[in-house]
């Protein structure tokens, strides 16, 4: 692969000269180091290409693409709407549910079909549930990065509870294949709603342990706040999505913004980093967004529990799929950020053009804006902190 | 030692040979436990078991480790220094091993009893920076460098307090010989450094603040020395993949794996024979003796290391810049101040 | 503001750069002159009734009639509207340019856009391939797309 161009043109070398001791002119000059594409912190295949001057770092130029599995020509080839559900599960293998739920909302809302109460609500367990892993495995690799090791055990640990939730209910542990386009594949098993409600009772003390053992911790306190600052302006111009837009202090969330499924009727609010430890937008605030995060995801599922109504969640799916000729942008919040999916229609079974519009695609591309002029260990911080997937940055 | 000194050349270089192949023999077997130790400790911290299979909760786990390692292939890397790449961990490693001959085990076990101790174990186990820069040199791997850069500057900043630590149990027990600093703390422990040692009352009070700070200090300073969390940067495993070793594998990564374990132990011996009373038994004369010194030394060691290994699965990491704040703008004035106020006591 | 009120903005403002506009659909869209494209986008971007500052998507799409097109998802988190532009090119000459000064994610997904369609976007800062390897031949999404036998020797099709 010929790499002869992948500096950006606002980069220029500072080559200089020193005397050493002894008399000799020594030559100095930024030293371009690659972390990645096999990286222990680089979660997956990504590649920093990164010029540092000693510890500081100069510039960050973000290569990806390894992991691309073409999911959008894939999308272009199937014979119907209902077979690109388990490629979404694929984008973000992470937090599979919420992708299948973009894309079912996307075609739905082009089929206008009306989904039953109860199937609503089970998305809206469902998604919260996986919002709740998702963050898990976030916060958990986040210690990992600052070096504690534990939290990431205890985080795997907790995971595994919601992780067999799903195995009761659709025999998969990690992708999923659950929503269908106007229901579900299968309804709650009669032991479910019990068994999840013994989850959250569980769960809520365990968010308390989590954070004294790593959110309130001095150290990581020192390593994280102050560090990475993504100003609110540059959040929005770079399009910034989920807990790295509300980590910025942006009250966002397009649950309760740009509603979805029954968000509406249930009592939550989004939470905003407010700089309790440094400065609103850095590192230790999108760690903190994400915690308080599943306090209030499992307050959704509670109240979610409570409100199942009863039905049946295959009445809604249609014999056929084929929408009408025509286009859609449909949005949801998933734990990265704001999921979108462009379909184009052109009346025929199979989708024209599918986009995903991925958020850790796009959070990605606002790390070297963050990270300049901070130390490699701050850039495995401020890459933890992003919360990427590689499956859904090179889909 | 004094026994043994009419034998003639052959007898003294047998003799010689025997005690210092002794402390290997410790060196190999502690690391060895200490391995299993570390693996149980993290996994309890973690909510896990850790190795169940290998023997009775895994016990033979380590060997076995030992015996995959010596099996594997030995790779050097084409653009690698060979010469200085093969060197790197023997010099590691020599540098730990050779403190070992001034740690005092027993009252009758000292490898070299020499008056200045002290002074040699902090010397000698600088030759560790030596060949940790060689390592990181020698591998041709940017984080290699880095990792060997880094560890330079930690070992050599955290030196200052460690010394200056040593500095003043010197001052209050008068001697650089862990032998004779050891035997200063005889009778219980209550005469301890780390309680002020066995001084006048009003003296023992007045002190006792500044020595208990002055080794945890030390314990602070040695966790460095030795590249453990919170101070593991050298090898630091989310930054520099490995650190100064990330090429090496087999014998030659498992000799520096030995050697960071027996530093660990050999930064625990100096701060249990200089604060904790080395070799003497808690209890003043009850159960003393040179056996039950050599358990009462061994113990206090293992008890440090054990929190060592607490700590390192328990904290994150600091950064580079912090580290040097934590050294040079922490704990060094604390210890001017301690060394001031202790003058000023001693001499009172 | 209405679809219909931004079209008649942009329309008072900019004249003929607005080619073309479909507003009784669901999400209602503007095609814009894919060489004014920036202009209109600063505009958008900039002038407080409009305030369009968070670009939500940027896609290309192959309408396999000869014409290639991008088009801009747009959201304004202060008036809450959303707009969608498009601008169309044709295969024979596709430019179009880039508004990546204008939104700083438009960057990426323009790279993305060049890579999988290949529209050259004009005036972009760093326009290189994002997903595929540098030296792939061809842009995969294109709808006349054929899967190369081999790429550097290595056999394509599995």
């Amino acid at each position: 692969m010929s790499e002869t161009k992948t500096l950006p043109t606002e980069y220029v070398s500072h080559p200089g000269e020193i005397k050493s001791s002894l008399g000799h002119t020594v030559r100095t000059d930024e030293m371009i180091i690659n972390m990645g594409p096999q990286h222990p912190s680089t979660h997956g295949v990504l590649r920093l290409e990164i010029v540092v001057d000693g510890e500081i770092i100069v510039d960050v130029i973000p290569h990806i693409g390894y992991l691309h599995r073409c999911f959008e020509k894939h999308a272009e080839h199937m014979t119907n709407y209902q077979q690109v559900i388990p490629y979404c599960d694929r984008l973000d293998y992470c937090a599979a549910i919420n992708e299948e739920h973009s894309y079912v909302l996307a075609v739905e809302r082009m089929l206008k079909i009306e989904v039953p109460e109860r199937v609503e609500y089970i998305r809206v367990i469902m998604a919260e549930l996986q919002r709740i892993a998702s963050h898990l495995i976030a916060v958990g690799t986040f210690g990992i990065d600052a070096g504690a090791f534990t939290p990431f055990l205890y985080a795997f640990h907790d995971r595994e509870l919601i992780l067999s939730l799903f195995e009761m209910t659709c025999g998969a542990r990690l992708l999923y294949n659950y929503f269908w386009i106007g229901g579900l594949s299968h309804d709650l098993p009669p032991q479910f709603v019990d068994k999840a409600k013994e989850f959250c009772t569980y769960f809520k003390p365990r968010i308390k342990e989590f954070n004294d053992l790593l959110t309130y911790n001095e150290i990581f306190v020192k390593r994280t706040a102050n560090v990475g600052v993504l100003p609110q302006d540059v959040a929005i111009n770079f399009a910034c999505s989920g807990p790295m837009l509300r980590g910025s202090g942006v009250n966002w969330d397009l649950r309760r913004d740009d509603p979805y499924s029954v968000y509406h009727k249930i009592e939550w609010e989004p939470k905003i980093g407010k700089g309790e430890m440094g400065t609103v937008g850095d590192v230790w605030d999108r760690h903190i967004v994400r915690m308080r995060e599943m306090e209030e995801s499992v307050k959704i599922i509670e109240q979610a529990l409570a409100a199942l109504p009863a039905g049946n969640v295959q009445a809604a799916i249609p014999k056929r799929i084929r929408p009408d000729a025509g286009e859609i942008y449909a949005r949801t919040e998933t734990p990265r950020g704001e999921l979108g999916f462009y379909i184009i229609s052109d009346g025929s079974g199979t989708p024209y053009r599918v986009k995903g519009r991925a958020p850790a695609f796009v959070n990605l591309s606002v790390l070297p804006e963050i990270s300049r002029g901070g130390m490699i260990a701050d850039l495995v911080l401020i890459a933890g902190s992003v919360d990427i997937v590689l499956g859904q940055v090179d889909r | 030692m004094e026994a043994f000194q009419n034998l003639g050349f052959w007898g003294t270089l047998l003799v010689t040979i025997v005690l210092s192949a002794l402390p290997l023999v410790f060196v190999l077997l502690y690391a060895l436990v200490t391995i299993y130790l570390e693996m149980k400790v993290a996994a309890h911290v973690q909510d896990r078991v850790a190795y169940m299979r290998t023997g009775w909760h895994g016990v033979l786990q380590p060997i076995a480790d030992f015996i995959k390692l010596i099996q594997k292939e030995d790779i050097i890397s084409v653009a690698a220094n060979k010469k200085l790449f093969i060197l790197a961990p023997y010099i590691v490693f020599m540098g730990t091993y050779g403190a070992y001959a001034a740690i005092p085990f027993s009252s009758i076990f000292i490898g070299a009893n020499i008056d200045l101790g002290a002074f040699f174990i902090i010397g000698i186990s600088s030759l560790v920076v030596v060949g940790i820069l060689m390592a990181g040199w020698a591998s041709n791997n940017k984080w290699s460098i880095f990792g060997a850069v880094r560890s330079a500057a930690q070992m050599i900043s955290y030196e200052i307090p460690t010394a200056l630590a040593v500095l003043i149990a010197v001052m209050i027990t008068g001697s650089l010989n862990l032998q004779e600093v050891t035997k200063f703390q005889a009778g219980g422990i209550q005469n301890w450094l780390i309680f002020g040692g066995p001084l006048p009352l009003l003296q023992k009070i007045l002190i006792t603040p500044f020595t208990l700070i002055t080794f945890l200090i030390l314990f602070v300073a040695s966790l460095a020395e030795v590249n453990r969390t919170p101070f593991d940067l050298p090898e630091a495993e989310s930054e520099l993949v490995q650190g100064f070793f990330t090429e090496y594998s087999g014998m030659r990564w498992a000799l520096f794996y030995v050697a960071e374990y027996a530093n660990m132990f050999l930064v625990a011996g100096v701060a249990v024979a200089l604060f904790l009373g080395g070799w003497e038994s808690p209890f003043g004369s009850f159960l003393s003796g040179p056996i039950w010194g050599l358990f009462w030394f061994i113990i206090k060691g293992m008890v440090l290391v054990f929190l060592q290994i607490w700590l390192r699965w328990t904290l994150p990491r600091l950064r580079v810049d912090q580290l040097m704040y934590t050294s040079w703008k922490v704990l060094t004035p604390f210890l001017f101040v301690c060394i001031i106020a202790i003058g000023l006591i001693l001499v009172l | 503001m209405t679809a219909q009120e931004i079209h008649d903005s942009l329309k008072a403002k900019f004249g003929d750069a607005v080619l073309d506009a479909k507003l009784d659909v669901m999400q209602p869209w503007l095609s814009i002159a894919p060489d004014r494209m920036k202009d209109i986008a600063f505009f958008l971007r900039d002038d407080p009734s409009m305030q369009f500052d968070y670009m939500m998507c940027l896609s290309g799409v192959d309408y396999n009639d000869g014409r290639l097109g991008i088009v801009y998802h747009l959201f304004s988190m202060v008036h809450r509207h959303k707009i969608v532009l498009k601008a169309f090119c044709t295969k024979e000459n596709p430019h179009v340019r880039s508004v990546s000064s204008v939104w700083g994610t438009a960057n990426w997904h323009e790279r993305e856009v060049f890579d999988m369609y290949g529209i050259t976007i004009d005036e972009h800062p760093d326009l290189r391939r994002l997903l595929m390897p540098d030296d792939w031949e061809g842009h995969p999404l294109r709808k006349d797309y054929k899967v190369p036998e081999f790429y550097n020797g290595m056999k394509v099709p599995y």
